[in-house]
């Protein structure tokens, strides 16, 4: 709305312009003021809700913007101080719950990229159905969380669920108190996570294999490779630019993890699964102390941009010269 | 359809070159292919099966120990609780997802449509830095929004209220760059012939480019539809009476209320469910191409 541009109405005639080669000058004013009129609906949208909650979380994080408070004095960088130096209430709910998330994403993350390409490859070769199974791997990542720990805490539960169930006909333990209990927390957690996201990831290798060049297998298979030669030296490279994708977004959604946690064990047994998000969340929209929630958001996000930059040095760095893209 | 033409597997041709060794090995591998699919697709879509199943049974039988894949007594009495139930009120929980998903669709796939091919198309003072803004804030963790988002909508008086689950959502930069990234790929050609017959910027957009972009707009509706749909921690804080909640944000309420009643439970999640796998079933094609073409060129 500050955008839009109506002051050289002047030169009203659309039409003319286009036709016959106008002064470059007006061509382009007319089309600044046309192309901020398509841009107009959308940056309304943007400056109110990307760009003005960024600028004003910023000056959250700054104050003591306590709910309670009707004055909300300006603190400076105390918010983050306090979490970093340990004197904030909240400092130690907040390392604990970023200490979660590492460990969530420590463990999940190799699972998701390794599991999802076994997947792949399997999929890749040329049988019936092949539409059908693709489709179906990918169903659950269909349905979302809610749906998906809704279901899995049914399935997991330690009286009546199926897993326990099936555990016991296999002569194995069938008592395990999967959401309530440790280390088997982490591990359904994990586990339901990997179940309702392994098909996306499968998907996107599964499009990046099929764009490597048979031609390369076969040359290799010249040259006498073996298939594991051939998924070294052909498969993995082909991958690469796929695998930065895959990655990235891989840790990214592990390291925003909630909605496992809050519906499935409620960040218990104790607080031991309340991941950083849940905590920031809690602390700004259940207990509405925004300015210490902010300052955590802010030194979440910096850790996440930290590890998106490390991540994409470490494939950047090694990528063979003839690769695309 | 960029993954289907250039797919001639190792496997195919494997038995061409050694005519030799083409017979056990090959027979073996397909036996451990299918295999392997097997025990994949048991354990993808058995749990999906059980809660079907389940959402069918009496509330005994569904906390019954022993596992029933068919109910002995198949009942709708769970889906009849709360269907009926004012306390759950699943119909409109329903009704508001459709709503909210609709609606935020729409308004991302006409917004960004928009956005998209000014910064695609057109030529103006400003480009280079609204791009590059748009473009940044993809790399912003969405989380630093969280709270000051809930503010700002509290303070427009939206809380509460499904205005607050369609229109902040909408603002996000990747329908802007999807769009933007598919009109690059349209010939110009096609355009400059609609300027020379004397039409305007928007008539060219309208006439020539939207109908040319079907594939590109109805898979980013989709994909906003299906991210709508799901969403849960923004609803979850911001809906909080019975009657304005989704259908994530209601499942989390009737968890809470109902811990031990799976057969609600499992018929709440059936609900939640069904819309989406049906839309998924029917636009398969386009949600993995959009998907998978996300991760090649993103």
């Amino acid at each position: 709305m500050t955008t839009t541009q109506t002051v050289d109405d002047a030169s009203e005639d659309v039409r003319s312009a286009p036709a016959s080669g106008a002064p470059p000058g007006g061509r382009r004013e007319h089309e600044t003021r046309d192309a901020y009129l398509f841009l107009a609906p959308y940056l309304l949208l943007f400056l109110a809700f990307v760009i003005a909650p960024f600028a004003y979380g910023l000056w959250i994080s700054l104050h003591e913007y306590d709910y309670s408070l009707p004055e909300k004095p300006w603190v400076g960088l105390e918010n983050y101080t306090g979490l970093i130096d340990g004197t904030s209430p909240y400092a130690e709910a907040f390392w604990d719950s970023m200490k979660a998330t590492w460990i969530f994403t420590a463990l999940s993350v190799p699972l998701l990229l390794v599991l999802p390409l076994l997947v792949a490859m399997v999929m890749n070769e040329k049988f019936r159905g092949r539409n059908l199974f693709r489709a179906m791997y990918f169903a659950p990542y269909v349905l979302g969380v809610a749906v998906v720990a809704v279901l899995w805490r049914y399935l997991l539960d330690s009286n009546i669920g199926l897993v326990n169930h099936y555990l016991g006909v296999l002569g194995l333990p069938s008592d395990t108190a999967w959401l309530t209990s440790q280390p088997w927390a982490w591990i359904s957690l994990v586990g339901v996570t990997v179940w309702w996201t392994l098909g996306f990831n499968a998907i996107i290798y599964l499009a990046a294999l099929g764009e490597i060049s048979p031609d390369l297998y076969e040359a290799a298979r010249m040259d006498g490779a073996n298939g594991w030669q051939r998924f070294i030296h052909v498969t993995l490279p082909g991958l690469r630019p796929v695998l930065l994708f895959v990655t990235s977004v891989t840790i990214i959604a592990s390291v925003n993890m909630f909605g496992q946690s809050f519906l499935m064990t409620q960040g218990g047994p104790g607080t031991e699964t309340r991941t950083a998000i849940y905590q920031i969340a809690d602390t700004g929209l259940t207990n509405f102390n925004s300015g210490d929630s902010t300052a955590m958001s802010m030194i979440f996000s910096f850790f996440l941009m930290l590890v998106s930059t490390l991540v994409f040095f470490l494939f950047r760095d090694r990528e063979p010269e003839g690769s695309r893209r | 359809m960029s993954t289907a033409t250039p797919t001639r597997e190792p496997a195919t041709e494997h038995r061409d070159d050694h005519s030799g060794s083409a017979g056990s090995p090959a027979k073996l591998r397909r036996i451990l292919q299918y295999g392997v699919l097997g025990v994949l697709t048991l354990l993808f879509i058995s749990p999906l099966v059980y809660m079907l199943s389940t959402a069918f049974k009496t509330t005994g039988d569904a906390a019954s120990p022993d596992p029933q894949w068919i109910p002995d007594d198949p009942t709708t009495q769970a889906f009849d609780a709360i269907l009926g139930n004012d306390g759950t009120p699943v119909v409109r929980w329903l009704v508001n997802s459709l709503v909210a998903a609709g609606l935020q669709s729409l308004l991302i796939v006409a917004t960004a449509a928009l956005a998209g091919y000014a910064l695609a198309r057109m030529d103006f003072a400003g480009k280079k830095w609204i791009f590059g803004i748009i473009i940044g804030t993809l790399f912003i963790p969405p989380v630093i929004l969280l709270i000051p988002n809930y503010l700002i909508t509290s303070r427009i008086g939206w809380l509460d209220t499904l205005a607050a689950v369609i229109v902040p959502g909408a603002a996000g930069a990747f329908g802007v760059f999807f769009m933007r990234q598919f009109f690059l790929g349209i010939p110009p050609e096609l355009e400059e012939a609609a300027a020379m017959d004397g039409a305007g910027r928007f008539r060219t957009f309208l006439t020539v480019v939207l109908p040319l972009s079907r594939p590109a707009l109805v898979t980013l509706g989709m994909l906003s539809f299906l991210t709508n749909w799901n969403d849960f921690l923004w609803p979850v804080y911001v809906l909080f009476s019975p009657e304005s909640q989704t259908l994530p944000a209601g499942l989390a309420t009737l968890q809470n209320a109902n811990a031990v009643r799976y057969d609600l439970l499992m018929a709440g999640a059936v609900i939640a469910s069904v819309p989406v796998l049906v839309l998924y079933a029917a636009a398969q094609r386009f949600v993995v191409e959009g998907v998978s073409r996300a991760g090649l060129k993103g």
